[in-house]
């Protein structure tokens, strides 16, 4: 008998079929041939043969005490079958079973975003035995510490550190880059990325879900499924709906004593397209984020995101590239070569972050001895070199060595600190021979980025930084901001979020590296953090853009934008269309049970048509 | 205690998930606060005490109310 009924539900497809067939067939032979009996007894054959699964369906649903929609329907059918109704019956159990068949095919499309990328799950591993070989294991049998070789072409299996071989890596799947990354003894790999050549041999330091392939497929699943307080409602309402609906055929029957009315009602209380409405936007949204490098956890998430009015960005590492580098240079006189190596020798022995950028620029030269070495606190370093004087640093320390600024070099100096430049003078046994200008740089594209972000209708572009106030100017007015503050610590940063949250009423988004700004950004309605695939930025921000792309965030507001939109929609489309259904088959006499069914599943194809729309979804303009 | 999730076959249909969630109200040994259907994602999450009830008893009764089991992970909750 189980098997019986299983058999029935996994032929589901073919029996709509043959039901859809017999009911062409029935229909021609009355219309060709006039043939009512054939006409009849098609339609009794396809009612039975397509009632049945349902019917299944239904008995099991009763067994947990579930009124489901396939009860609904089976009431129907049959009832329509004691009123001898058999091309109600037949068309209806057509519809509903053609109905889930193409809602399968629709549902799968709409979901394939998501698989594409859990599907680039690694599932086995070469793994070393206690006899030294390698043999292929399932990827959930390696444990940390276990050695493993991974081939050319292969997907490495587990977060883990080369220990020999090398080659070169696709990372993709975790920073959303495709070129290859060099590996070799000591560097790290991840889990689900590919060797795209050579063959190296791993131990494994994180297996399975917490790897970080595996946080980000754990996050991404429970995205997808994840509730806002509507849906809950929504769900609370269908569990009643239906036996309600029920009941309110049953009453209708009993007063009207009219059958066909009453399992037209029971055909209309399928509220297929309010529950799954939601639901498909949902996924959909989501999976064309993964797509394009946006993680965004969930349903609620993308509510909150879609309203946002204020966003405030951390200026170092998010606005800008975060590593300061040399913008401007100018040169005094002569022996400029020899000037470059003096300077170069002195940086060397600084740990200042501004020395670091200044020795990248110079690159190649001749390093001397450095002696006598003085550091001026907060202006810079005087040192013995080669047997010359050397003076390195800010204008403070040219005004202390009395050193002479000409006037080229003073619009020089104030030409950089106007582009918000920190400044590095070098001056050579009393003379200034260099001028380096040492700037963080803006990340390239955010400016247009920022636009825009305005365009999408985010309000207040506002930038915090714990750098000072001068320089948050300048990079404030290159970037068209609307306030920056400077000389902020993160609990600055934090109150200040809570503030325009709390006091200003703002839906906030804090940008930041998922660091150092950990608490803004979970005081942020929207927590967004730029990271490249790291464990932190995951756990504690709400959307994550990897491989810290800042050009992600306008297509991640457009994407929420636009999926808040669509779920709109398929409320509208699911409520409006019971709605209407409700009113006419009370007040109106077009509507029968065949064209119940046949409106209640062209809702829920539209839902779901709908829905896939957002995996096509682009930024315009 | 143990936490399973349960790979189940694609889900479609709207009322899929209160049917799962009733095949499960019915079983004792299943955390009932637990029991969690992920429509998009067609997986089953639960924690049960083993020696109240199997994976196979689940397994069993998801199948009673018409869905296939692909796959079941199980582990220490």
């Amino acid at each position: 008998m189980k098997n019986m009924q299983r058999r029935i539900l996994r032929n589901k497809n073919s029996i709509a079929l043959i039901s859809g067939i017999l009911i062409t067939g029935g229909f021609l032979s009355k219309w060709l041939m006039g043939s009512m009996a054939f006409f009849q007894w098609t339609l009794i054959t396809a009612s039975i043969l397509g009632i049945a699964p349902i019917a299944i369906q239904a008995y099991q649903a009763l067994t947990v005490k579930v009124v489901s929609i396939d009860v609904l329907v089976t009431i129907a059918v049959g009832g329509a079958f004691l009123i001898r109704n058999f091309e109600e019956s037949a068309i209806v159990t057509f519809l509903f079973l053609f109905g889930a068949f193409l809602e399968q095919r629709t549902l799968e499309k709409t979901r394939s975003a998501i698989k594409e990328l859990t599907e680039m799950a690694p599932e086995s591993a070469l793994k070393q035995m206690e006899n030294g070989e390698f043999r292929e294991v399932e990827v959930d049998e390696v444990d940390v510490g276990d050695i493993l070789l991974v081939k050319t072409g292969a997907k490495v299996p587990v977060d883990g550190t080369v220990i020999s071989g090398e080659g070169s890596i696709n990372e993709a799947s975790i920073t959303g880059e495709s070129f290859p990354v060099e590996k070799e003894e000591g560097s790290g790999v991840y889990a689900g990325t590919i060797l795209d050549n050579g063959t190296i041999q791993i131990v494994a330091n994180r297996v399975g879900e917490d790897t970080t392939f595996g946080k980000i497929i754990e996050l991404v699943e429970e995205a997808q499924d994840s509730k806002s307080e509507a849906e809950r409602f929504i769900d609370r309402f269908s569990k009643y709906y239906t036996p309600a609906v029920l009941v309110l055929a049953f009453i209708v029957w009993l007063f009207s004593k009219n059958v066909e009315l009453a399992i037209t009602i029971l055909v209309l209380g399928c509220p297929g397209a309010l529950v799954i409405g939601v639901p498909v936007s949902n996924v959909a949204g989501i999976g064309n984020g993964a797509r394009h490098g946006v993680l965004l956890k969930g349903s609620e998430v993308i509510r909150d995101f879609s309203r946002l009015d204020t966003m405030v960005f951390d200026k170092t590492g998010t606005l800008t590239m975060g590593d300061p580098t040399v913008a401007e240079v100018e040169h005094y006189g002569d022996h400029i070569e020899e000037a470059l190596g003096y300077l170069a020798s002195v940086e060397r022995e600084s740990d200042h972050p501004l020395a670091k950028a200044v020795l990248q620029e110079i690159g190649d030269t001749t390093f001397w001895p450095v002696e006598n070495t003085v550091v001026v606190k907060g202006a810079g370093i005087v040192a013995v070199v080669n047997g010359r004087k050397v003076a390195v640093g800010n204008t403070a320390l040219m005004e202390r060595e009395n050193i002479v600024l000409d006037d080229q070099a003073k619009a020089d100096v104030a030409a950089f600190e106007k582009n918000g430049s920190s400044l590095v003078l070098t001056a050579v046994d009393g003379e200034l021979k260099l001028l380096m200008g040492v700037r963080d740089q803006v990340r390239p594209g955010v400016k247009e980025d920022l636009q825009r972000l305005k365009r999408l209708g985010v309000k207040h572009l506002i930038m915090l930084s714990g750098d000072n106030q001068g320089t948050v100017d300048v990079v404030s007015r290159s970037l068209g901001l609307t306030a920056a503050h400077g000389n902020m610590l993160p609990e600055d940063k934090a109150a200040y979020v809570k503030d325009l949250i709390e006091n200003q009423n703002r839906i906030v988004a804090f940008v930041g590296d998922g660091v150092n700004d950990s608490p803004s950004l979970a005081l942020a309605n929207i927590g967004i953090a730029m990271g490249g695939g790291t464990d932190v930025a995951i756990e504690t921000s709400d959307v994550v853009l990897m491989n810290s792309d800042f050009s992600r965030l306008p297509h991640a507001l457009g994407l929420t934008k636009a999926t808040a939109g669509n779920m709109r929609q398929n409320m509208v489309i699911a409520v409006g269309v019971v709605l209407v259904l409700l009113y006419s088959v009370l007040f109106s006499d077009w509507v029968n049970m065949s064209i119940g069914m046949l409106v209640h599943e062209g809702s829920i194809l539209a839902v779901i048509l709908n829905g896939m729309r957002l995996l096509r979804y682009r930024l315009s303009g | 205690m143990k936490t399973a999730t349960i790979q189940l076959e694609t889900l479609t249909c709207p009322s899929c998930l209160q049917k799962i969630e009733g095949a499960m109200k019915g079983l004792g040994g299943v955390d009932q606060d637990t029991v969690k259907v992920l429509f998009n994602s067609s997986k089953l999450k639960l924690n049960y005490r083993e020696d109240e009830i199997s994976i196979g008893e689940i397994e069993a009764a998801i199948n009673n109310v018409g869905y296939e089991v692909k796959k079941s992970n199980v582990k220490p909750a």
